[in-house]
């Protein structure tokens, strides 16, 4: 057994104090998370309790799911799978430079920084779904204005996430470029880039699999794909077409989540 | 005290990073495993708690038993502190909180989340005035120095209360002065409370100044085993070898070709 000691114990008390610093404010945050909840009427029994048997029935409407039109629905899911890789391949082309100039390690100037940040902040800020609208409005229906609604959000969500990448960077391997007289532009493509490849990737990839989820969303706003055929069939109130649709989707999904974790492992 | 009978590793691969080697550990003594890198210091090491699996042959406690054995491996590890090189300690968690990893093996994992006994606390802070650093106890790991974060590896393997301590060249990353002054403090605790120790270094000078017994290594392989009086000149030859000179790579490293590139 080890005796008392004053220092010790002055130690542990404040020891102590420190981590009754972070019970306090993990304590307030599950307080903030309650409180939301109550406030989004998460906590009214009798809306539950309504609810319930109407989603029952809802699905019992769905069973069995009705395939027969499968042969109509190539065309669309080869329309939301074209969009998803072009959504994606045009939000790197754009996020690439603007996170270069939103990583604090590779911005030339502060002035650049700001401004890369604010218009990643506010593509972020502007939703996919009106940004399908504007698009539709302006372009007309079809694939073409979920991929630019797909691509422009994207880009501030993937700017944001590249340039965080971006500045996790290792400075070590930098000095040593700087050192052996690489400019500005070798320093990032041959210094930072070469260490931040795999996490590029994986975002670049793991958005990807999200703009497949996300282009059966823009079908609503007549942009094209699967997600077209989904919202028609729920206007008819076809729930056993729209649980079809549902079930090809979740397919579609598992086998893009598939391909994505591969070339992950590729990526390493 | 913990014996290795006919041990041998082979990577995935089939480099052999150990050949078949037999070894007993005497209680108390202080053993430095001498070698150049790469001469299978680090895998002998690992292999006495386990966390290299040795492909064949076996390491026995003092009883006979199998250390490595699934049920008994647990409270082998526990009495077995290990310091790294590279401190390996988790820099935002503060110095106590990182000693107190070292009770993890005491303990089941529901236990472990919630706070640790005032006695463990109480002996996590003699462990770090032991190591010099009661002043700093609170402060984050990854705001000390080399030879203080490595005088917190040392604190979280004494906090186990071990019976053997193990050391993977705890000095190579310090630089030549608190090298100095690391090692001679894990070796005055060792020799105070009696426990065994066995430390890997690759150099030479503070081998002979705190070995008790020398086991060297080359190509994973034993090549001396013996008193630090027994080391001649010869063996060292052995150890470091004019063939380590002349092993592939060095050759470029003379000015005359490095010339030619340019």
């Amino acid at each position: 057994m080890i005796a008392a000691s004053p220092v010790h114990d002055a130690i542990l008390d404040a020891a102590r104090a420190e981590g009754r610093k972070s019970a306090a404010l993990v304590l307030a945050v599950a307080a903030a998370c309650v409180v939301a909840l109550w406030f989004a009427g998460f906590f009214d029994a009798e809306r539950f309790a309504e609810g319930l048997p109407a989603l029952g029935q809802l699905f019992g409407e769905m069973i069995p799911p009705d395939f027969s039109r499968w042969q109509a629905w190539l065309r669309p899911l080869a329309d939301t799978f074209a969009m998803s890789v072009a959504g994606t391949a045009l939000a790197v082309l754009l996020s690439l430079p603007l996170a270069l100039l939103a990583a604090r390690n590779t911005a030339p100037h502060p002035a650049l920084y700001h401004a890369a940040r604010t218009v990643l902040s506010f593509l972020r800020s502007v939703p996919e779904l009106i940004m399908g609208i504007v698009f539709v409005a302006a372009v007309g229906f079809g694939a073409l204005p979920g991929v630019l609604a797909l691509a422009l959000h994207s880009v501030g969500m993937v700017g944001k996430f590249y340039a965080e990448a971006i500045e996790h960077a290792e400075e070590k391997p930098l000095e040593a470029a700087r050192a052996a007289g690489a400019t500005r532009a070798q320093v990032v493509t041959h210094a930072v880039l070469p260490q931040v490849v795999p996490q590029l990737a994986d975002i670049t990839i793991y958005r990807w699999e999200y703009h497949f989820r996300a282009s059966t969303v823009l079908g609503i706003v007549g942009a094209g794909g699967i997600g077209f055929e989904l919202i028609a069939a729920l206007r008819l109130i076809k729930y056993d077409q729209v649980s079809a649709i549902l079930l090809t989707i979740l397919a579609c999904v598992l086998v893009v989540d598939a391909i994505g974790a591969w070339l992950r492992s590729k990526l390493k | 005290m913990i014996e290795v009978r006919e041990v041998e590793v082979e990577y995935p691969g089939g480099v052999r990073a150990l050949a078949p080697a037999s070894l007993k550990f005497e209680p108390g003594a202080f053993t430095v495993l001498l070698g150049a890198s790469g001469a299978g210091k680090s895998t002998l090491l690992r292999c006495l708690n386990g966390l290299v699996r040795p492909t064949a042959g076996a390491v026995l406690g003092p009883d006979g038993s199998d250390l490595l054995a699934p049920r008994a491996l647990r409270a082998h590890r526990r009495a077995t502190g290990m310091i790294f090189q590279q401190h390996q300690l988790i820099g935002r968690l503060s110095v106590l909180d990182n000693v107190l990893t070292g009770r993890l093996g005491f303990h089941g994992a529901l236990r472990t989340l919630l706070p640790y006994s005032l006695a463990e606390r109480r002996l996590a802070l003699a462990a770090i005035e032991r190591v010099g650093l009661i002043d700093m106890a609170l402060r984050r790991a990854d705001r000390l120095s080399g030879g203080q974060q490595q005088r917190v590896g040392i604190a979280r393997a004494l906090v186990q209360s071990p019976r053997l301590i193990l050391a993977d060249e705890p000095v190579a990353s310090l630089d030549p002065k608190s090298a100095e002054r690391v090692l001679e403090l894990l070796h005055r605790i060792c020799k105070h409370d009696g426990l065994s120790a066995i430390v890997s270094l690759h150099q030479l000078d503070f081998a002979r100044r705190f070995a008790d017994r020398i086991v060297a290594l080359a190509g994973g392989k034993v090549v001396f085993d013996g008193p630090p009086a027994a080391l001649g000149a010869r063996e060292v030859e052995r150890i470091y070898g004019g063939g380590a000179l002349r092993a592939p790579g060095a050759a470029l490293d003379t000015p005359s070709e490095l010339e030619n590139v340019a």
